[in-house]
């Protein structure tokens, strides 16, 4: 008769199998460490004194000559290639090249630094720290030295090693093109291997050409410019369409104004593709966001049938968890967001065990009356919080990988955090689907469900199933708050915000059926998307609740019906 | 025959009715001549303060009764509730908005202050008419008494029931929240409507305007008392018990469910909606806020301590509770929530009768 002991035991593995992998698989994605800055090492000073000497000799030159001087000595340095030149001719443009007040052969380049002054010796690389910028003066450009300059950086960045690089210096020249920039970069064009900056690079030419008086060139320039996404070019173009004071085009040529109006339709067609793009993934993060903050729901509510009012304050102790995490890791910010999702779902998870234990399997059957006492626990929670944390909001920092965004055309662009979240959210719906459906405590939670009586006929203990699951659906609220705690403030409202939400997902998708919460939460984030634009977010949500509202009394078990007896009983 | 003995037969079928009504006689007639015959120093003198209290709670206590008419006999629950309540209470705001006049602070004869700020020219089409107190008492009944209408319609036609509907309704007042929030709906936004002046000519400061409300509330309360006693005690409310104990059952004998459930809930919204019309004058003040679905869940709660399934216990639980909050958020105001959330629990959990059930146990036991 050990029989249901060993299978207890199992359930309890199950559950600490998900945490742990939770923990592996957060723990992949942990904050890479960004490597230091390379170290500009001094090139073989003992063999070649000469070209050190010279090098000494023209920075002098650069930093105290006349004009004329300096202007001579860019030119020269854009020739070279020793490893601080770059360093001297940016700094320079950047108003950050000084030299001694006494001694003007030694030229350095400022760096400030998370609030410190660094001193650069540009031939040697090394770095010293100082406190002020005392005794040390300014070089002095002029306009015309600073065009010479932007060349020259420029023409070092063309020649970068890294395409990003070199786009970034088309970019740089593109926003003010001179015929320097221009010749530097017909010059860099039959060069050019990578077939991305080769794109810029005719790009920024086709610009340059739309003031040609050639119209031919105009109408090749159009060409190459048709369907490019980013805002100049488009500004540039509609320029073309223009009329003048007296209602003239601007454009004079016919052939170019109608190449020129069939540029613009296609950029503005591929315009509101990406745009739809766009707002398709904003819809589906937030999309996301409501299947993350509604899967916990789907188990207690949906598999169990429980409902859990304070399902959103789970959330929310998950989102105060990782808040405490970075409390406690402050140096690691990234590392406290990784162990909080194993630990929020701990305090969830033993959290909801604790409401299953303590009310809610008092109340089985007696669904009111579980939604009544639950909402009493959320009520208890959000003020237990306030008492401990102050009824401020607080802010969980986002590590620095998941900062930031990867802008793949003037239209469209990913944000990082966006996209974790839906990554993330995939995660957390396949391991639940893993443990629903490949483990034996899935297996029980199942047979329950289904079946109490003969479930327990059968040896399996339904008390302790049910507390599992509930910790479960709890754990995993809790873990929706880690990621919730990324896009918003954590406050003791936070819960209240995301409840309502939650049942209309679980409800919409189909109670008992994790699937349903998926599309559901997917359709709903992706529609209310689309709506924003046009109506106003509020109004999207409103809409978006009488759409409830509305499909519920169409199809009352929601997107996807339970099949089977458990069915029925709704 | 007639009127006098159904009222009869009604009071004489329950003790707990007639103690009930005897007890609010006594409040509505007792307190305001104690408020106007006795010197202030008197320790029976009751504030003009107090006063108010009392008819907010008396409004409180009609929201609870037509929560209780529908979840205590017919057993829906409505997380919803609150909607009515703040619908009823808009139209009365509205009512008392357009009294202000040219006294508002833009002085604009026509147009409420909230308008001329935002720069509207003229008043919405639904603002018309709210100028004329039967207009205003009228729609105090009919877009509560629609909106139950539309709203139960579609739900109990498609059967949604128990927790589905609970959670629909919640959904309902949440939406109206968050459109009421918005100023392009003409409701005053964030802010809703208040600075109130008079309500049919009487200054909503004066004492014996607010004695006045008092007094109406006080027999608002006993009205619909009564009126919720006739329909639990006739024929349709047997039906309705009926429906609660067995749904299935009732639909076989060949009952329409859906249209006693419908009937019903629109008569609870229409209670809630007066509850909401007679509450505003006395607070000053209707905003977005009272349609919170923390608010329609509170007064829920209300009916299940005072004991749900018993109309006077409603009335208990409501001014209990209230008074509780009025006490702990000036004494104690961190304790408030921790108060409230114990009291679901315990209450959920042990008392499944509430108060009354407590005293009917002692007095079981005792005979």
């Amino acid at each position: 008769m050990a029989y249901p002991a060993v299978r207890h035991r199992t359930g309890w593995y199950s559950l600490w199998l998900l945490s742990l992998l939770c923990l592996l698989i957060t723990g992949g994605a942990q904050a890479h460490t960004t490597p230091d800055e390379p170290v500009v090492m001094a090139d073989d000073t003992a063999v070649m004194m000469d070209p050190l000497q010279q090098r000494r000799e023209q920075l002098a030159s650069l930093a105290t000559g006349s004009f004329a001087d300096k202007r001579r000595q860019v030119n020269s340095l854009q020739q070279q290639s020793w490893p601080g030149v770059r360093a001297v001719l940016a700094g320079m443009l950047a108003g950050a090249l000084f030299h001694d007040d006494d001694d003007p052969a030694n030229v350095y380049v400022l760096r400030e630094q998370d609030g410190v002054l660094i001193r650069i010796n540009p031939l040697d690389g090394s770095e010293v720290e100082i406190a002020s910028p005392q005794g040390l003066k300014e070089v002095r450009t002029n306009n015309q030295l600073r065009r010479a300059l932007r060349g020259a950086v420029a023409r070092f960045d063309m020649a970068d090693e890294s395409p990003a690089v070199r786009k970034a210096a088309i970019a740089e020249l593109r926003r003010d093109l001179d015929s320097d920039a221009v010749a530097l970069m017909r010059e860099r064009l039959p060069l050019e291997e990578h077939s991305g900056v080769r794109n810029e690079l005719e790009v920024a030419l086709a610009l340059h050409d739309l003031d040609s008086t050639e119209a031919a060139t105009r109408l090749a320039a159009l060409d190459v410019l048709s369907g490019e996404l980013a805002n100049d070019v488009y500004n540039r173009v509609q320029r073309l369409l223009a009329t003048d004071a007296d209602g003239l085009p601007v454009e004079p040529d016919g052939r170019v104004r109608a190449q020129a109006q069939r540029a613009i339709d296609r950029i503005e067609q591929r315009r509101s593709i990406f745009g739809g793009l766009e707002t398709l993934f904003f819809g589906l993060s937030f999309g996301s966001v409501l299947v993350l903050a509604a899967i916990g729901l789907a188990i207690t509510f949906g598999v169990m049938g429980v409902i859990n009012m304070a399902h959103g304050e789970l959330i929310m102790l998950g989102a105060y968890t990782s808040y405490v995490m970075q409390l406690l890791l402050p140096d690691h910010i990234g590392l406290a967001i990784v162990l909080a999702v194993p630990a929020a779902f701990l305090v969830s998870g033993l959290m909801g065990i604790l409401i299953e234990r303590g009310v809610v399997r008092f109340l089985y059957g007696r669904p009111l009356e579980t939604l009544l006492a639950t909402f009493g626990i959320s009520l208890l929670l959000q003020q237990l919080v306030r008492s401990i944390f102050s009824p401020l909001n607080r802010t969980v920092q986002a590590p620095e990988w998941m900062s930031g965004l990867w802008r793949i055309n003037d239209v469209f662009a990913i944000t990082w955090n966006r996209f974790y979240i839906i990554i993330f959210m995939l995660l957390v719906f396949a391991l639940l689907w893993l443990v629903l459906n490949r483990t034996s405590l899935g297996l029980k939670v199942r047979a329950v469900s289904q079946n109490r009586a003969m479930a327990r006929a059968m040896g399996v203990r339904s008390d302790r199933v049910d507390a599992l699951t509930f910790g479960l659906g709890s754990g995993v609220a809790g873990i929706a708050g880690v990621a919730l705690s990324l896009l918003t403030n954590v406050g003791p409202n936070l819960g209240q915000a995301y409840i309502i939400d939650s049942f209309m997902v679980v409800v919409f998708g189909g109670v008992g059926n994790l699937w349903g919460t998926l599309v559901g939460g997917m359709t709903l984030g992706v529609a209310n998307k689309f709506l924003e634009p046009h109506v106003g977010a509020v109004m999207a949500k409103i809409l978006m609740l009488v759409f409830i509202i509305l499909f519920i009394q169409r199809r009352k078990q929601g997107l996807f019906p339970q099949k089977g007896r458990a069915g029925e009983d709704h | 025959m007639g009127e006098h003995s159904m009222l009869s037969k009604l009071l004489r079928s329950e003790r707990g009715s007639l103690v009930f009504l005897a007890i609010l006689f006594v409040i509505g007639v007792g307190m305001p001549l104690a408020n106007l015959l006795l010197p202030a120093s008197s320790a029976l003198h009751p504030s003009t303060y107090t006063l108010g209290l009392v008819g907010k709670y008396m409004t409180y206590a009609l929201l609870a009764i037509s929560i209780d008419l529908i979840w205590g006999y017919c057993g829906i629950l409505s997380l919803g509730h609150t909607a009515f309540f703040a619908l009823g209470g808009y139209a009365m705001g509205m009512y008392l908005m357009r009294q202000i006049g040219s006294r508002g602070v833009y002085g604009d004869p026509i147009l409420p202050d909230f308008m001329v700020f935002l720069s509207w020219e003229k008043l919405p089409w639904y603002w018309h008419g709210f100028d004329m107190f039967w207009f205003a008492a009228l729609m105090v009944l009919v877009v509560p008494g629609a909106l139950a209408f539309v709203f139960g319609w579609l739900a109990f036609r498609s059967r949604v029931a128990g927790v589905y509907f609970s959670i629909i309704s919640q959904a309902l007042t949440y939406a109206l929240l968050l459109a009421f929030f918005r100023n392009e709906m003409g409701f005053g936004g964030n802010n809703g409507l208040t600075d109130f002046k008079e309500i049919l000519g009487y200054d909503l400061q004066a004492r014996s305007t607010r004695i006045g409300l008092f007094v109406v509330s006080a027999i608002a309360l006993g009205l619909g008392y009564v009126l919720c006693r006739w329909i639990v005690t006739s024929r349709f409310g047997r039906i309705i018990a009926a429906i609660r104990d067995s749904e299935g059952r009732t639909r076989f004998i060949g009952y329409r469910v859906e249209h006693y459930k419908l009937w019903l809930f629109v008569i609870s919204g229409m209670l809630a909606g007066v509850a909401g019309a007679l509450y505003v004058p006395q607070v000053g003040i209707i905003n977005p806020g009272e349609f919170a679905p923390l608010n329609a869940i509170e007064a829920v709660v209300w009916v299940a301590v005072g004991g749900r399934g018993t109309l006077y216990g409603a009335v208990v639980g409501a001014v209990l509770v209230n008074y509780a909050k009025t006490y702990f958020t000036v004494a104690w105001p961190e304790a408030w929530l921790y108060a409230l959330g114990t009291l679901f629990v315990v209450v959920t959990l042990f008392l499944p009768k509430g108060i009354v059930g407590i005293l009917q146990r002692f007095r079981r036991s005792e005979s």
